[in-house]
């Protein structure tokens, strides 16, 4: 492997070495600086005299005099089952003080698209626990589900706790055979404090579930070129649990808003053309190629389901980074600013929500026989009453039917009773519909339309109904 | 794939740069929009630039580990597809790469460098010819048939350009590449044509359509219906049900093929896709719906060179079919995705950016794409069509971005979806202020023959009674609903039954999901006499309340879910007759 030391420029992440030996595309190069210390990089362009890199761990210190020696090799990962239970660095080194890794295997971290073809259905259920995802925008394996939220608003609270109490059913519906098989959860983070790392970190030790773990930390002082790689080793370490060790992963990662940020970050260092706000153009077939990994292939066992968390900038889900993962992701969790400050724990907005694979996943067979119908219903009434809230303010409740006063008291009851379940408790599916039920009980029957007579005879509590009925 | 075979002359060059799916090269002999085999592991590309003597190429391939100085190597020919029996009940890559066939030969992974045709050419096919010895045959004609799936029969054709006296017709079973005609010059016609994608099939003339594409969904049959060989746009923010009014479509629609594009979408939605269509029938046959469907599967995280491919290589089977007689619908999902496989593309080729960094060249690549779809009369003398309905998935819902508004300026339908609606779970969630069909006046026939001599004036008291509540609405928003006047409130009430009744619809619903044209028009015209009805009664005096409450009305409920409909409409009908004769 021969060293270069004919650096010709140095410009943001980017460093420009000039060849005499053809070099491929995308590989992994290593920069020896004067003072003996190693930074790594990656292939961006490959020409016949001039390649261009992208350094990793940031381009200071370098000098022309460095020396670049180009590895022949793309990006490996190295997995192994051992990886469980570590803390590693954003590009895959332990940080945690352990054993060096041996790994079973390296592997590419670009990975390959599955074939369409090879892919398995997701429809099992997964409980989180959570009523406003388990009821309403439900989970399954195999799913990437994203976190919308905003600054300063507790998604990481959200996550940790679909993190400790995600569970697949196996008393009911599709999860049969599966004997309590807990979830592996794969921890990447992207330009996220020290603090909001260790509160994961402290908080997995806790409960025990670090080591089912792997945790991969790019922090905030990281060099944020890195933040390129540390989702695809996370994915990578995934996909080698999932397929070839047949566990069920759990992949969380966050904040995939300092991931784009990065990526604009080279695109710019590169004069690349932008496209909208100054994000590079091929972000969508980027973020695709991220979070396309989820899923689950005909004949394997096991499963890759995403939970990408994502901050909005000034809360606009119209902004290029929450667009683009909405068009890519099977739906979306919104966390909402108001919910918050009214101390809803988790402050989910259902009606943005959706889970675009819920309908294969619920029902008989599934979870429950009414749990479609009342999932529709629920966003049906909470809509009409939420929409009420507006026409309030202007002529207050008396100008308001009867019939709209009660939409107006589901609308504040549903908040209360079912979003509002607090961060430590852990509702099963059947407690999330016998509240759900509960709340749809106070409207009169004759406004269940979108549930099956049959259910309504079934569920409709009379007591909730009189009593309602009373207070009216 | 086609065009796999090694080039007689060694027109090879070299590479000389790789920047992700673009690379150059220097010293290759090729033509514009030629083939080509990129590196040591002959990844497939396509010639985009020639600049001295510099040739650029888009690698339909992951780029990894290529290096400057492997071999180039020029097919001679164009991207182009294979045509010929087969087609039907396969699923492709956007280079009609069979998936099935890769996930053989790579495993669960998409793998690089490997090749597969597109049409199996082991397969022995059952081939009836239709022309006997003496016939004079031309482009286009067809020849002879193959029983290609349970409902479609391939009608073999002369390919263009091809023309003659028929020396010899066999009868029996061959394979694609046997001759099964041949000519007195000699020339033999095989099952088996090749057609570059880029360039669209020849036709003997454009027709004006006249007959509806019915798809069963009432909002769109009844308000915004597109005719066969039509041309419509589903532009709809994410989430609010593009891919499953796409998916209902291809599903319910009385095409007699559908090819089916997933340009750039999610790859469990593909899956689904590929789940569902084999286990579903034809509303028309009672087949299963696979044997009248193609698919192509281009996911999001798939090379995005192949991603603009795609819609080509849909669009190319579809005039395949077209040019047999059979009324084609191409689903395209998602057109957006597609033209930003154009941007990256040019961006990378450091090309001037136009509108919002997409290629100047956007609006005409949109409408040479929209403009291959229509009815036509065939070389062969037949009628056939293509109905070409492509989604867009505008960035943050804005319906005033380029890839929307170029797609405006070329379709006649326009079904707008709205994330309001979406959210509140009104699904379909098509718009019905913003939405047109332009379609609407020389479809109006057809309806009235088939369906009803009223049909047109029903729909349009109830395009009347939505544009009513429209603006009542802004009324209600301040005031509330209670302090309009009685009439008002039962307009409202009426409008009411129009979007839940019979603007829903609720596509996982066994029954619900598909609505007859009589069953469309019958509920419509139910809600109209509810309304002819309760006008007439608070004429008469009776107070709103009384008026809405009556037993029969919610009924109407009941009908779209209902597999025997027309007791039960009959039923409502004396129902709502004798509730408001006693309120009178």
């Amino acid at each position: 492997m021969k060293e270069y030391k004919t650096i010709q420029e140095i410009s943001g992440p980017l460093v420009f070495v000039e060849v005499d030996e053809p070099v491929g595309y995308d590989e992994i190069v290593e920069i020896k600086l004067s003072d003996g210390s190693t930074k790594r990089g990656q292939v961006l362009e490959s020409g016949e005299d001039i390649v261009s890199l992208q350094v990793f761990e940031g381009t200071d210190e370098l000098d022309r005099s460095s020396s670049v020696r180009f590895l022949g090799e793309t990006m490996k990962m190295p997995v192994t089952e051992d990886l469980l239970g570590r803390v590693l660095s954003g590009r895959g080194e332990p940080i945690d003080g352990g054993a060096d890794i041996v790994p079973d295997e390296r592997r590419d971290i670009i990975g390959s698209a599955i074939n369409p073809h090879a892919r398995e259905y997701p429809d099992e259920f997964i409980q989180t626990g959570v009523s406003a995802i388990d009821g309403m925008n439900t989970l399954v394996r195999g799913q990437k589900l994203p976190i919308f939220s905003g600054s300063g608003l507790p998604h990481n609270e959200l996550a940790l706790q679909i993190a400790r109490q995600a569970d697949v059913r196996d008393d009911i519906g599709a999860g049969e055979g599966d004997e309590d098989e807990e979830f592996a959860v794969i921890f990447g983070a992207m330009g996220i404090t020290q603090e909001e790392a260790n509160e994961f970190l402290e908080e997995f030790e806790r409960t025990g579930a670090l080591e089912r773990s792997v945790v991969f930390q790019n922090l905030a002082d990281d060099p944020a070129v890195e933040r390129i790689v540390t989702p695809r080793m996370a994915l990578t370490t995934a996909e080698y649990l999932a397929y070839e060790k047949d566990y069920h992963v759990l992949v969380i990662l966050t904040d995939m808003t300092n991931y784009c940020e990065a990526l604009r970050e080279i695109g710019a260092a590169r004069e690349e053309v932008p496209g909208r706000r100054g994000y590079p153009g091929y972000m969508y077939t980027d973020l695709a190629n991220l979070y396309e990994r989820a899923g689950r292939i005909e004949g394997k066992e096991g499963s890759v389901t995403q939970i990408p968390i994502l901050t909005m900038p000034g809360d606009d889900d119209t902004h290029p980074i929450p667009d683009l993962t909405g068009y890519i992701t099977e739906g979306q969790i919104y966390i909402d600013r108001r919910l918050e400050s009214e101390g809803r724990e988790p402050p989910v907005n259902v009606l943005p929500s959706l889970s675009r694979l819920m309908d294969d996943g619920i029902g008989e067979g599934y979870t429950r026989e009414d749990h479609g119908d009342v999932a529709n219903q629920l966003y049906a009434a909470y809509a009409e009453g939420n929409d009420l809230r507006d026409l309030v303010n202007i002529v207050g409740r008396e100008a308001l039917s009867e019939r709209d006063n009660r939409f107006l008291d589901f609308a504040d009851d549903f908040e209360e009773e079912l979003i509002d379940q607090g961060w430590t408790t852990n509702r099963s599916l059947e407690e999330t519909l016998d509240i759900s039920w509960d709340l749809l009980s106070t409207l009169p029957k004759s406004e269940l339309k979108r549930i099956d007579d049959e259910f309504v005879e079934k569920y409709y509590v009379e007591e909730e109904a009189e009593e309602a009925e009373a207070t009216a | 794939m086609s065009k796999a075979e090694t080039p007689d002359t060694e027109d090879g060059g070299r590479i000389t740069n790789v920047s992700g799916p673009v690379v150059e090269s220097k010293g290759l002999d090729a033509r514009m929009n030629d083939v080509v085999r990129v590196g040591d592991e002959g990844l497939m590309g396509e010639v985009i630039e020639i600049e001295g003597d510099v040739t650029t190429i888009q690698v339909y391939e992951e780029t990894s580990g290529i290096s400057p100085g492997e071999p180039v190597v020029t097919t001679g020919s164009p991207l182009s597809v294979e045509l010929g029996p087969g087609i039907l009940d396969s699923i492709y890559d956007g280079v009609q790469r069979p998936l099935d066939i890769l996930e053989e030969e790579m495993g669960d992974f998409l793998d690089r460098g490997v090749d597969a045709p597109g049409i199996d050419l082991e397969k022995k096919w059952d081939f009836t010819p239709t022309v006997e010895e003496g016939d004079d045959v031309s482009e286009g004609d067809i020849i002879g048939t193959v029983p290609e799936t349970e409902s479609i029969d391939h009608k073999v054709m002369v390919p263009p350009g091809e023309g003659g006296e028929v020396a010899e017709a066999k009868d029996g079973k061959f394979t694609v590449e046997d001759p099964v005609v041949i000519l007195e010059d000699g020339t033999e016609i095989t099952m088996l044509q090749e057609w570059p994608v880029r360039k669209a099939r020849p036709v003997e003339r454009k027709q004006t359509p006249r007959t509806p594409l019915v798809t069963g969904q009432r909002i769109l049959d009844t308000l915004f219906p597109i005719a066969k060989g039509g041309t419509a746009a589903i532009p709809g923010p994410f989430g609010s049900g593009k891919t499953v009014t796409q998916h209902q479509l291809a599903k319910w629609s009385d095409a007699d093929i559908v090819v089916y594009v997933g340009c750039g979408e999610r790859g469990n939605e593909m899956t689904e896709v590929i789940d569902d269509f084999p286990e579903l029938e034809d509303p028309k046959t009672g087949k299963p719906l696979m044997s009248r469907t193609s698919l192509i599967a281009n996911t999001s995280n798939m090379p995005v060179a192949a991603r603009e491919s795609c819609i080509y290589t849909g669009i190319t089977l579809a005039e395949y079919y077209r040019d047999m007689g059979y009324d084609v619908a191409l689903m395209a999902d998602s057109t957006s995705r597609w033209a930003e496989a154009m941007r990256e593309i040019s961006s990378r080729l450091e090309e001037m950016p136009g509108e919002e960094g997409y290629p100047a060249y956007l609006a005409a690549a949109l409408a040479e794409f929209y403009e291959r779809g229509g009815r036509v009369e065939t070389l062969g003398g037949e009628d056939g069509s293509i109905s070409v309905i492509g989604a867009v998935s505008p960035p943050g819902g804005d319906f005033s971005e380029p890839v929307t508004q170029n797609t405006l300026r070329i379709v006649k339908t326009f079904w707008a979806l709205d994330a309001d609606l979406a959210e509140r779970r009104h699904f379909p969630a098509i718009n019905w202020n913003d939405s047109y069909s332009l379609y609407k006046s020389q479809l109006d026939d057809y309806f009235a023959d088939e369906v009803n001599d009223e049909w047109a004036e029903t729909r349009q008291w109830a395009v009347g009674v939505l544009d009513e509540e429209n603006e009542l609405q802004e009324v209600v928003q301040l005031v509330g609903k209670d302090a309009l006047p009685e009439d008002q409130q039962l307009t409202l009430e009426v409008a009411r039954y129009i979007r839940e009744v019979f603007l829903q619809q609720d596509a996982f619903h066994d029954i619900d999901t598909y609505c007859s044209l009589d069953k469309q028009y019958e509920l419509l015209r139910l809600i109209r006499k509810f309304n002819d009805l309760a006008f007439d009664a608070l004429d008469a005096g009776v107070p709103v309340d009384e008026i809405q409450n009556v037993d029969s009305a919610p009924r109407l409920f009941d009908i779209p879910t209902e597999d025997d409909w027309e007791p039960l409409a009959e039923e409502i009908d004396e129902g709502l007759e004798e509730d408001f004769s006693e309120l009178v």
